[in-house]
């Protein structure tokens, strides 16, 4: 059996050239938008792409943190990617099987038996998955299962000029990502933090991150959830509001009954 | 910023929002159905009929709708069975798939149930089934009515509880409420039908002083639920809240209200208040959906400081 392995992104050494994006597009062989034409620039500074979703499996955040006289400032730079948690809200909801967990601990969505409920897209707490409207059916990065299969890296950290984007088993991920913390904050960098690398939320992620601000800034949660923790009380309430649906029926069939009955004895009165 | 706000909108259109309406009335009426059946008299039967009825026609189409918001139709059946093994697959933890066992269930008693009621009023042609109305098989049909009717009517607002949305996330009343939404819309369909239906004055009379009991409850759950909201109130500002003030408070709930408190006998009003809570259940649906869709991750783009 394998180990878990999975992806340590060091934002701190990411310099926005995108080739994780590109390497990712053509290994998996996903459409460009708009079938390559030229669109209208975001205007959300370097980022054309936007975010994650069916076709697109990796995507460089652009932050521009700046005063307002630009006299300072600095830029953030992420690559962001499915986060292969270990309690994957996407694999717990998926109803029909399609999302499994591979040898390798990384989460994978079967092509061929996802029907595209999209429950999936509303339960990731990060907002990955998406349809591939080349597929119909939804899509996310699948850490290159088909190249750890072969014993090839993930074409994204194979492309990565800076190893900003690191592969490998997550022990020694996490052992090399601590060093590195611990070396930022030596030089000076007191903000320098792990994101995902304890079971703090979702028992962990297999791809997590070392930032330098707090994750809102990054455009992830501070502390996402698991959606089926809303299950029992919301199953409560409604069974609640059931019961008193049943109870005002019942009373009032049984106050027509009585109403008919002392109907029938003024009527024998009379 | 909740952390809601970082998650992406699985695109829930018309399908959906439809499937939620339809699945109340059809919810509200098989509920309706199995108790006037079990504690009704026998002047109620026309109702039960109808009400058997609606929910069949309810659960085909919901079954329709489903089928049609997948973007691989085709695959339909892959909520119910595994598609490599063909064993049955439900996950208990799960409201959709939980859901669609129901809903077939739910078509499953609607149609003996429906049988039934065929042969109570056509002895000559469907004289076999006209046992499924009576005695112990139709005591048993109406007790499972009473119990999917109720789950098929609120399940769906457990099932948006169920995910990392803005608002579906963040309340656990969206499946109490839909539940009463649900039960008031299925009464108004029946109190609609009523003349074709052949419902005697006796039912009509139950049917409108429940609707109204359910409504005023409407109201308490729709205005806790917005009080649950209160951080992300503000998203309510725009077209899903002017929907949910003006369509769902003021036309589906008090207008109605006022109609039923003004005649319970005049039949114009009945009807009158009977669509408006039509109207009003549906807006429900289309709000609570809209709010929620509208909202788009904001993981990408340009922190300013």
């Amino acid at each position: 059996m394998p180990e878990p392995m999975g992806f340590y992104t060091d934002t701190t050494v990411c310099i926005g050239c995108k080739a994780c994006e590109v390497a990712c597009k053509s290994w998996n062989q996903l459409p460009a938008t708009d079938g390559g034409c030229a669109g209208e620039m975001s205007g959300q500074s370097y980022d054309n792409t936007l975010k994650l979703d069916g076709t697109h499996w990796r995507h460089v955040k652009f932050i521009e943190q700046f005063s307002e006289d630009r006299s300072d400032g600095r830029w953030l730079m992420m690559s962001d990617v499915c986060k292969h948690c270990v309690q994957a809200p996407c694999l717990d909801v998926c109803p029909t099987g399609a999302i499994i967990r591979t040898e390798f601990d990384t989460v994978v969505i079967q092509g061929d038996t996802c029907n595209g409920c999209r429950l999936c897209i509303a339960a990731c707490p990060f907002g990955v998955i998406d349809i591939n409207p080349a597929s119909n059916t939804a899509e996310k990065c699948t850490l290159c299962y088909d190249r750890l299969q072969v014993g090839m890296m993930p074409a994204c950290a194979q492309a990565c000029p800076t190893q900003s984007i690191q592969f490998g088993p997550i022990a020694e991920l996490k052992q090399r990502a601590r060093a590195r913390v611990e070396r930022l904050h030596v030089q000076g960098e007191s903000r320098a933090r792990l994101y995902g690398a304890d079971d703090e939320f979702l028992g962990g992620l297999n791809s997590f991150y070392l930032l330098v601000d707090e994750p809102e800034v990054y455009g992830l949660p501070s502390k996402p959830v698991m959606p089926t923790r809303n299950l029992k009380p919301s199953a409560i309430w409604s069974t609640a509001a059931a019961a008193v649906v049943t109870l005002l029926g019942v009373l009032g069939l049984r106050q027509r009954r009585m109403e008919g009955v002392s109907a029938a004895r003024e009527d024998e009165h009379a | 910023m909740p952390d809601v706000f970082f998650t992406s909108s699985p695109h829930w259109g018309a399908y959906i929002v439809l499937y939620f309406f339809v699945g109340g009335i059809a919810g509200g009426a098989l509920f309706l159905a199995g108790l006037l059946h079990l504690s009704g008299r026998p002047e109620d039967r026309p109702a039960v009929r109808a009400g058997y009825g609606v929910a069949l026609a309810g659960a085909l189409l919901s079954g329709l709708l489903l089928t049609l918001d997948l973007t691989k139709p085709s695959r339909f059946w892959h909520m119910l069975f595994q598609s490599n093994t063909g064993a049955p697959l439900l996950k208990s933890w799960v409201p959709m798939s939980v859901g669609a066992w129901a809903l077939l269930g739910f078509a499953a008693v609607a149609l003996l149930a429906g049988l039934g009621a065929l042969g109570e009023v056509r002895p000559d042609r469907w004289k076999r089934t006209a046992f499924l109305a009576r005695g112990l098989p139709g005591g048993i049909l109406a007790v499972l009515a009473c119990g999917l009717g109720l789950f098929l009517a609120g399940y769906t607002g457990v099932l948006l509880a169920v995910t990392s949305r803005p608002v579906w996330a963040e309340s656990n009343l969206v499946g109490a409420l839909f539940l009463l939404s649900g039960v008031s819309t299925g009464i108004a369909t029946l109190l609609l039908l009523r003349r074709r239906t052949g419902q005697l004055p006796i039912t009509t009379d139950w049917l409108v002083r429940l609707d109204r009991r359910l409504l005023w409850l409407e109201l308490v759950a729709l205005a806790t639920f917005l009080w649950s909201l209160r951080p992300v109130l503000d998203l309510w500002v725009g077209w899903a809240g002017a929907v949910l003030a003006l369509g769902v408070v003021g036309a589906g709930i008090i207008a109605p209200l006022m109609l039923e408190l003004r005649s319970t006998t005049r039949t114009g009003q009945i009807s009158r208040a009977a669509v408006l809570v039509l109207v009003g259940g549906f807006l429900l649906r289309v709000a609570v959906v809209a709010v929620s869709s509208g909202v788009y991750s904001s993981g990408a783009g340009v922190a300013g400081r």
